[in-house]
């Protein structure tokens, strides 16, 4: 019953953060210049513009608009994408799969990554292979992402060609078309039993994905070696080391167990912030999803897709929030919310 | 000794204990002559010399904390190649005049160029290869050091200030301004850094300095954060009771007594912000926010160059893969970013008390 407080209480104090995240971008667009403007043709005549003007309320006072959109937002109309010609949810719906399935598997290869070099980096504290590690995490936060991209495009794709260079599937596929069941590309393949598109999706996500995870490697490395580096100066590690278990037994199920806490909030804010979207990344890859389409949508001064774009993200990113802060009194009993 | 503190009474001076003052060194037989004309001569000067050496004095602990600092630095090997790496870069972006002479003396970030199809590094002069238009890739590596240097330094000290601005006055003052400027930064902290970035920068016209109002804009509230939490914390102090019981008033506590010592975790964000701003920076002018094409800026000169990408020049009757155009900028953004994080993260393990000594 507390817990249930305690997610009520965060979701109300939601609320506020929401809305002014709404309003700071509903002005943002309104700085923009004119939207009627967007609506526009060579051949829009002035009376064709006060009709589109008079339609979305573009004549009242920004509040005004402002409510419009709200009200809108509470009936599932999000407004109209003009980058994606599809109505803004409908386009939420078209492009979150993908960016789900990249933000997963780099998140995979990220943990797996992270936490064996940063174990193994407490572990030989000060030795080479600390330093080594060390100079790698740092790399993979220094690195520009879009220049890594093109690098691992040259060398993997031109060089050595064994990755396709972009899209989510191969150009063959375009013609027979591919399943939509769920709408995520790798379930499926599966589902529909083609084998040889579940191969081909699984190589051209290899690229993003490796592009993707650098950073988040090198962030759960850090906080991967220093939280350890905190458990193995505690009592119960000397304990079990007294007790005479050996070494691997120690490390593994007693002092790693315990550093993995701090490290699965910083996994669960990285996953909230890339499931926003990785514009670069995206837009590098051609793959079609959420980055891609806010970063077409922001060129082309798309203003309804950028505000549902962002509406949606700080939402995911709120949820996510809270997500990680149960997760953590879940895996630390110790930990009281509040 | 008590002539000393005579001496020092007679001045009206403190000196710290065990401090030599002129009169107490000791003084050889043979030299007595010289020391007692030197006395003579600086006779007239001994008041502001003695002054002078308070002022040292009460410098030498802090002095002392830089020289340990300095030692641990060099010794980190780390934290010497990040200094080297920010130093090549700064020598770069100062001496971009004489190694790369500007076309046009008004405008040193227009890259000069043939208007001719890419050339490979090394052809007719150009170090490192032609781009776009022919633009010399050279010059752009090095005045783009000078671009990247004034967006970092500009973007993150005025949202460091910002920062520290308001989230000293949201931690001193608390109540309801505490709670405007957190739920302000609330709102700012929820939308992806990059795209509020982006947002803003596309409703302002394109340019290198609305790309650095924007990046303040996405910057101050993490720093607002941070200094508020030390605010929080130092306010507890004894000293700052101390200045209240005297009778300070609550600005000059705030600005004198509790800021400056909730600075120091910053150092370190300060540090590798300078690389962070440069790599988001690059990013939007890669997406093509901020600089136009041919304009000396790293991340631009990456997105010029990427047209070309993969695919195959001809100069001299022999095919290239131009590599050049985005290799080297993308290479520099990486030593520039590089070093503001391995110096970041030694200044971390320094000011870390547990990893101290």
């Amino acid at each position: 019953m507390r817990l249930a407080s305690y997610i009520a209480k965060r979701l109300l104090l939601l609320i506020p953060v929401l809305l002014g995240v709404s309003i700071l971008v509903f002005t943002l667009t309104r700085f923009a210049g004119d939207p009627a403007a967007a609506y526009a043709t060579e051949k829009t005549t002035d009376a064709q513009l006060d009709l589109i003007r008079e339609k979305f309320h573009l004549n009242e006072p920004i509040i005004n608009q402002y409510w419009y959109w709200l009200d809108g937002v509470f009936h599932g109309d999000w407004g109209y994408s003009r980058s994606a010609r599809l109505p803004v949810t409908d386009a939420i719906v078209e492009f979150f799969p993908a960016t789900f399935e990249l933000t997963l598997i780099s998140m995979v290869i990220a943990v797996v990554i992270g936490v064996a070099l940063g174990t193994i980096s407490a572990v030989k504290r000060d030795t080479p292979v600390d330093h080594g590690t060390r100079i790698m995490a740092l790399s993979g936060v220094s690195l520009p992402i879009f220049w890594l991209a093109l690098m691992l495009q040259y060398v993997f794709y031109y060089a050595i060609p064994i990755f396709p260079a972009a899209g989510q599937y191969g150009d063959k596929y375009i013609l027979t078309g591919v399943p939509d069941y769920t709408g995520f590309l790798l379930v499926d393949s599966l589902l529909a039993g083609n084998l040889p598109l579940f191969g081909d999706a699984i190589m051209h996500i290899v690229l993003p994905a490796v592009t993707l995870s650098f950073g988040s490697i090198a962030i759960i490395t850090r906080i991967m070696r220093s939280s350890m580096l905190e458990v193995l100066n505690q009592d119960f590690v000397k304990t079990a080391r007294a007790k005479g278990l050996s070494e691997k037994v120690v490390i593994r199920k007693h002092a790693r167990r315990n550093a993995l806490i701090p490290t699965t909030t910083v996994v669960g804010l990285s996953f909230g912030g890339l499931l926003g979207g990785a514009v670069l990344t995206e837009s590098i890859f051609s793959w079609p999803g959420l980055g891609r389409w806010s970063s077409t949508a922001i060129l082309s001064n798309d203003w309804a897709s950028i505000l549902g774009f962002v509406l949606l993200v700080s939402i995911i990113y709120v949820f996510v929030n809270l997500i990680v802060d149960l997760m953590y009194a879940y895996l630390d009993p110790r930990v009281r919310l509040e | 000794m008590f002539e000393r503190k005579d001496k020092n009474k007679q001045i009206g001076l403190k000196t710290s204990e065990g401090v030599p003052t002129p009169s107490s060194v000791p003084v050889k037989k043979g030299n007595e002559k010289k020391a007692k004309r030197t006395v003579a001569v600086n006779g007239k000067s001994s008041k502001s010399k003695l002054l002078l050496k308070n002022i040292t004095n009460s410098l030498k602990p802090t002095l002392r904390e830089t020289k340990k600092s300095t030692r641990a630095m060099v010794k980190s090997p780390l934290a010497v190649t990040g200094i080297v790496l920010i130093a090549f870069v700064l020598f770069l972006g100062i001496a971009a005049p004489i190694l790369a002479p500007p076309q046009f003396a008004d405008d040193p970030l227009y890259i000069p160029r043939d208007f001719e199809t890419p050339k490979p590094p090394g052809a007719e002069g150009h170090l490192l290869g032609t781009g776009l238009q022919g633009a010399d890739i050279f010059y752009g590596v090095i005045w783009g050091a000078r671009t990247s240097i004034e967006i970092s330094l500009f973007v993150v000290l005025t949202a460091a200030i910002i920062g520290i601005v308001l989230g000293a006055i949201s931690g001193f003052y608390g109540g309801r301004i505490d709670d405007l400027i957190m739920r302000v930064t609330d709102i700012f902290l929820s939308i992806p850094s990059l795209i509020l970035a982006m947002a803003v920068a596309a409703v302002l016209s394109r340019s290198l300095e609305n790309i650095m109002f924007a990046l303040i804009l996405v910057w101050w509230p993490p720093y607002t954060r941070l200094i508020r939490g030390q605010v929080l914390s130092v306010r507890e102090n004894t000293y700052v009771e101390a200045a209240r019981a005297i009778g300070c008033k609550n600005k000059r506590i705030l600005f004198k007594h509790i800021v400056p010592n909730s600075l120091a975790p910053m150092l370190v964000s300060i540090t590798m912000d300078i690389g962070a701003v440069v790599l988001v920076a690059a990013g939007l002018s890669y997406l093509g926010f901020g600089a136009s094409s041919g304009t000396a800026e790293w991340g631009k000169m990456v997105s010029d160059g990427q047209q070309f990408f993969l695919s195959t020049v001809y100069y001299d009757g022999q095919a290239y893969t131009p590599y050049w155009m985005v290799t080297f900028p993308g290479l520099m953004i990486f030593i520039f970013v590089m070093g503001f994080n391995l110096l970041g993260d030694a200044l971390r393990d320094l000011l870390d008390p547990r990893l101290r000594r």
